[in-house]
């Protein structure tokens, strides 16, 4: 086995922690790839799915929209998107908006749908008891549905943000940035530790951000809630993929 | 834009890139299942093993794809194992998921009623936990599907005796030719959707009790209802 002193090697290599190819770098791009789509997504995702969980209104029609998104491949929405993009715009047409569009048509089906079954799963009879306390629909809705959804809206996110984590490596095909790079041009040049190299590194990326999630959902819940939400835990589902 | 004349040309080759995919995703799905099934019964009669097994699966889920399959080359060759054993080993993930949430969905009170009139404990697995697990099995075997479906396009990267529709894609990106591309991914998106609804279909036929969801976290926990009480 050569492989592991050939990572080893790769990964001491001071020419690959610097530059516009380096690893700070293809991070950094990764980073700022996903968070560009999660916060587009987050922004439609949460105002349609806590809107429909509040008003009870077109929910159906929202969440089926929404479960027809998952089966959606990534590849495949990045692959309709790309003669638009570059038709448009011939410099990045062709890298990054394509795989930014695709990682938010991921991105937005956990985050509606767990928004929606926060909101709407709050228990009827508090929402009766805050309206009987004098609250208006919209303040119910901040100060009594929103917090008390909080563990599920934030399991919404986790769960699409593993995933465009995951699959960001995918914009790489499309000559886009991000850590995908090292798996894409490692198999062109048959270069073998560049590609552990680059799983390694999403893997890790990977692992980070659950770390981070997981501390977050404690922070977000409620103290009052704690116990039971870990009873009725809606465990994110496995969407997207690889 | 889109050269459709190019697209009414090829046809022949769209008819045999989705009967490609299609065999991938079968044949990748039934191995999955078999050996999910297996890791699944093993942990629900062991409890210790779940962990590991979760974590495990867990773990080969995170290796992406795009490198997943190259990897396996120098050691499968350019066979149709090199595609579907990447295929299979994400879909552990998901179908192990689903089964164990499946037999643990059980009552123990109904196990114990299996017990007390004499099941033995084979019988009871088969007739009583397997029956009684069967709406997260399905809603497994869809959301594997699905997930496998859009796995299929990366294995296109292996070139052309994979990727079923994906092939399109890739070999779309090799030429700059957005026109293959777009076929690719349009034919693909349109087997992944018809797909699901066919799966859904048969998940309503096969489980017609089961309340339809208004989904929580994916089609897989859908079904996972609420405990009444």
């Amino acid at each position: 086995m050569e492989v592991i002193p050939g990572i080893a090697r790769w990964f001491v290599d001071p020419a690959h922690w610097q530059g516009p190819a380096g690893v700070p770098a293809r991070i950094l791009e990764h980073l700022a790839m996903s968070a560009a789509a999660l916060v587009i997504a987050g922004v439609i995702g949460l105002a349609v799915g806590i809107w429909v969980g509040h008003t009870r209104r077109w929910a159906g029609f929202a969440v089926n929209v929404a479960n027809i998104g998952r089966a959606l491949p990534t590849i495949a929405v990045m692959a309709i998107v790309l003669p638009v993009t570059a038709a448009f715009d011939s410099q990045n047409g062709f890298k990054v908006y394509p795989a930014v569009i695709g990682l938010i048509v991921l991105a937005i089906p956990p985050i509606l749908v767990n928004g929606y079954a926060g909101v709407s799963g709050v228990d009827s009879d508090i929402v009766e008891s805050g309206r009987a306390m004098g609250m208006r629909g919209r303040e119910v809705l901040w100060n009594v549905e929103v917090p008390l959804a909080m563990p599920v809206i934030v399991t919404g996110l986790r769960s699409a943000t593993s995933q465009v984590i995951a699959t960001a490596t995918l914009a790489a095909l499309f000559g886009g940035p991000g850590l995908g790079r090292y798996l894409v041009e490692g198999y062109a040049q048959r270069d073998y530790p560049m590609m552990f190299a680059g799983v390694i590194l999403v893997g890790a990326l990977f692992l980070a951000i659950e770390g981070v999630f997981a501390l977050a959902e404690r922070a977000v819940t409620p103290v009052g809630v704690r116990q039971r939400s870990r009873d009725l835990a809606i465990r994110p589902g496995v969407g997207g993929g690889p | 834009m889109i050269d459709w004349a190019w697209i009414l040309d090829h046809l022949d080759e769209l008819a045999w890139r989705t009967l490609q995919h299609l065999y991938l995703t079968a044949a990748s799905v039934a191995i999955g299942f078999a050996i999910a099934f297996g890791l699944a019964v093993w942990s629900i009669r062991w409890r210790a093993a779940l962990r590991p097994i979760l974590g495990g699966t867990g773990l080969l889920y995170t290796i992406p794809s795009l490198a997943l399959f190259p990897l396996l080359v120098p050691v499968t060759g350019l066979t149709d194992a090199t595609a579907i054993i990447p295929l299979v080993l994400y879909s552990l993930l998901i179908f192990v998921r689903n089964f164990v949430a499946g037999f643990d969905a059980v009552p123990a009170e109904i196990l114990e009623a299996a017990d007390g009139t004499g099941y033995s404990s084979r019988g009871r697995f088969w007739s009583v936990e397997v029956p009684l697990a069967i709406p997260l099995i399905v809603a497994g075997v869809r959301l594997a599907t699905v997930s496998t479906i859009a796995l299929v396009n990366i294995s296109g990267l292996l070139g052309d005796r994979f990727g079923g529709l994906g092939f399109f894609i890739f070999e779309g990106i090799r030429h700059s030719f957005p026109t293959e591309i777009f076929l690719g991914g349009l034919a693909s998106i349109a087997l992944a959707v018809a797909m699901d609804a066919a799966l859904q279909a048969a998940q309503r036929r096969l489980t017609p009790w089961v309340a339809q969801p208004t989904a929580v976290g994916s089609p897989g926990s859908a079904v996972r209802r609420p405990v009444p009480s």
